[in-house]
């Protein structure tokens, strides 16, 4: 854990310089597309006064000069399952990046949705040694969170204070300066597994990039989707992917839960392959041209061809109706719909006070997903389309963008992690010099 | 059916759309600012240079380059806009305006860029006459040459003529008589020209006296001697002679020295003015005093 904590420190160390040096890159890899996109953050003043932009978010810090998207190779649910090919994918997407936007990056912040995310929600308390609460008072109750045992090889993601409370009072966002005698604070910790960030990890050093900060693909796309009272009131997020489906679950403007379901918008592809017996590459075009979830007496009428490329001509004159088409996603998004309901009602989403739900990310674009989704989780769903940044091209603008555009506002705005905290100085070694500061404050 | 000519594929399309890992390097060098402006703009540069450098290390190319821009320079020299044809003289007499032409003695019409005024100064003002000259080219191909000439003060008198000289002792011209300036007063004696300051202080000194001053002599090149008429002579010290007229002046105006049967008054000594008497005043006195002398050859 200690390791973990020391290369997150040093990834955000690299944020910082890679914040001075004006450029960073986002990467999302995902499971059918990897999304590179390049910011340029020079303050909020030079570019306020352009097309009257006001400093929405603080997204007027950075402007998307460069942008790429390459199919993707070699990731299967969000995990990489074929190193090297990944390793070119993401090399595409870069150079197409930086070929766009004229710029050499180095510093690279990525996001991806597999690896198996857990959540755990981890509360701590301390007796305060005078009343006000200083930092190493924040950093000490940090440091008390009971731990869970995470499980073999799996690392921690985010861990994120969600709450403090003082005495009695709760709901503190910054507890700093305040007075009282008990502090106690609410995290929430999402662990993954290990191996798949290190598989990333030595994909990108493999593309000379230096990692400067690694992010789940549900919380970004969180981020970008949910409007800012469904963050405070309380939403849930469902970005659905490729080859894994996201789950992020927000209160209070903190994310509170993440899991993800491995099934996406490829098992529907991989459905229409094998039910009509054609490639993946055509049932993608049809999914994607033709795709929809409810079928109407039009629908019967409305013929698609095929094709093929067999010689047979029987084979390759073959035409289906759309509603053959519809009868064989429908099943396919309800099943994930319903997956995602059962993962909702485990974390007990049923409990929040309010039950907004967003559908985002590129399975989200199928026709007629909401009136589904509506029969399937709850009566308040809508579709989210991700924030608009400034410079992002019209192309990169759809729901498939919500992880990417996020991880953009996660690049400006990170939340304060367990790591950006100070380290408790009890927890320093004997000789520090940190500690003998310490003793000199408290003793004189 | 199948062809039986090989036919090529229409188009090669490459399978893979990955940039090879050489090809991605080499694009993330090239965008590197300093890498990027070295090839773009340094490179470039470095061989503009280098081929020039080639080119003119050749001894005859390096000869036409020269050959072209002195013809460049000597074509744009004769341009008529830059001709001088016509010197003025001004600010000096008719005379020394011919000799100051005759001086100058430049081939007109020529470029002003071939004209070398200050040479031309230096020989205009080696005349004696002329004190100062300024030289000018001005619009219209015209050389003004304003001539400030030098004003005689006195004259003075040498072994080998009269010369006028101005009043800093320089020589302005020669003069055939005494009376065709008989104006200015007259110097004489070794080293007179350079003591002419001191010696028109004297003549402006010396008050009542000054219609009857004859001239000055300068002696051994160290002080000066006032000349009266009727002979008579006034012996100036060598340091302060205008306080010594002055005093002289004062025992004149007091007893009515000069007047009387004087041959000089030595006054190079502050202590006591010595006066020598004419040799009948001398023996009148003595005669007076009853002192019988003995006149002799001797």
């Amino acid at each position: 854990m200690t390791d973990l904590y020391t290369s997150q420190r040093a990834m955000r160390n690299m944020r910082k310089a890679a914040m001075q040096r004006g450029v960073i890159a986002i990467l999302d890899v995902g499971t059918s597309k990897i999304a590179c996109l390049i910011l340029r953050f020079d303050g909020p003043d030079r570019l306020r006064e352009q097309d009257g932009v006001g400093p929405m978010a603080g997204q007027s810090q950075f402007r998307v000069i460069g942008a790429a998207t390459t199919r993707s190779r070699g990731v299967r649910f969000g995990e990489i399952a074929v190193m090297n090919e990944t390793e070119r994918a993401i090399r595409t997407a870069v150079q197409a990046a930086q070929k766009m936007a004229n710029v050499r990056v180095d510093h690279v912040i990525a996001c991806f949705s597999g690896a198996e995310p857990r959540s755990y929600g981890l509360a701590g308390e301390l007796d305060l040694q005078d009343s006000v609460v200083t930092e190493q008072d924040v950093s000490r109750v940090l440091a008390s969170c009971d731990v869970p045992d995470l499980g073999p090889g799996r690392e921690v993601l985010h861990a994120q204070p969600v709450n403090f409370a003082l005495d009695h009072r709760s709901g503190l966002g910054d507890p700093r300066g305040q007075i009282g005698h008990r502090l106690a604070v609410d995290m929430h910790l999402l662990s993954v597994d290990g191996d798949v960030v290190q598989n990333l990890l030595y994909c990108i050093k493999r593309c000379d990039l230096e990692l400067a900060g690694i992010a789940s693909s549900a919380y970004v796309s969180a981020i970008s989707s949910l409007v800012e009272d469904e963050q405070e009131l309380g939403a849930a997020c469902i970005d659905m992917g490729g080859g894994a489906t996201g789950i992020s679950i927000f209160m209070k403007k903190h994310m509170i839960y993440a899991d993800s379901v491995r099934m996406g918008g490829d098992h529907v592809t991989s459905d229409i392959s094998k039910g009509l017996q054609i490639p993946m590459a055509v049932a993608e075009r049809i999914k994607t041209r033709h795709g929809g979830l409810y079928a109407t007496g039009m629908d019967d009428r409305e013929m698609i061809d095929i094709g093929g490329d067999s010689g047979d001509w029987e084979k390759d004159r073959r035409q289906i109706s759309r509603t053959e088409l519809i009868g064989i996603m429908r099943p396919r998004v309800e099943e994930i719909l319903e997956e995602v309901r059962a993962t909702l009602d485990a974390a007990g989403f049923d409990t929040l006070p309010s039950q907004q739900i967003v559908l985002t990310g590129g399975g989200s674009q199928i026709p007629g997903l909401d009136g589904i989704a509506t029969r399937v989780l709850g009566q308040r769903v809508r579709l989210g389309r991700p924030l608009r940044v400034q410079g992002l091209p019209q192309a990169a603008t759809g729901a498939a963008f919500a992880s990417a555009v996020g991880l953009c506002l996660f690049a400006a705005h990170p939340q304060d992690e367990w790591w950006d905290f100070e380290i408790p100085a009890e927890r320093y070694p004997a000789r520090s010099l940190r500690r003998a500061v310490k003793w000199f404050k408290d003793n004189w | 059916m199948q062809s039986l000519i090989a036919r090529r594929p229409t188009s090669r399309v490459r399978k893979d759309p990955a940039p090879s890992k050489w090809a991605y390097r080499v694009q993330r060098w090239m965008l590197t600012p300093y890498v990027r402006g070295f090839v773009w703009k340094g490179i470039p540069t470095l061989v503009l240079l280098g081929a020039g450098a080639l080119w003119l290390s050749h001894e005859p190319n390096r000869q036409a380059v020269i050959g072209q821009l002195t013809h460049l320079r000597e074509e744009f020299e004769a341009r008529p806009e830059f001709r001088v044809s016509l010197a003025r003289v001004e600010g000096a007499s008719d005379d020394l305006a011919e000799a100051v032409r005759a001086k100058l003695a430049l081939p007109l019409p020529m470029s002003s860029f071939d004209i070398d005024l200050d040479a031309a100064r230096a020989r205009i003002e080696a005349l004696d006459a002329v004190q100062k000259a300024d030289l000018r080219v001005r619009s219209g191909g015209v050389l003004q040459v304003l001539i400030t000439e030098r004003v005689p003060v006195a004259v003075w008198r040498t072994e080998d003529g009269l010369t006028l000289v101005d009043e800093t002792g320089h020589r302005v011209a020669g003069l055939l008589a005494r009376a065709d300036r008989a104006d200015l007063p007259l110097i004489a004696g070794d080293g007179a020209d350079t003591a002419t300051p001191e010696a028109l202080d004297l003549i402006a000194a010396a008050g009542p006296l000054t219609p009857r001053i004859r001239g000055l002599i300068r002696i051994g090149d160290r002080r000066w001697d006032l000349v009266l008429d009727r002979n008579q002579r006034v012996l100036l010290p060598e340091k302060n002679p205008v306080q010594a007229l002055e005093r002289l002046l004062a025992l004149d105006h007091a007893q009515d020295l000069m007047n009387r049967d004087i041959l000089t008054v030595d006054l190079r000594s502050d202590h006591r003015p010595t006066l020598r008497l004419t040799p009948n005043a001398l023996a009148e006195i003595r005669r007076a005093q009853g002192l019988e002398t003995v006149e002799n050859e001797l």
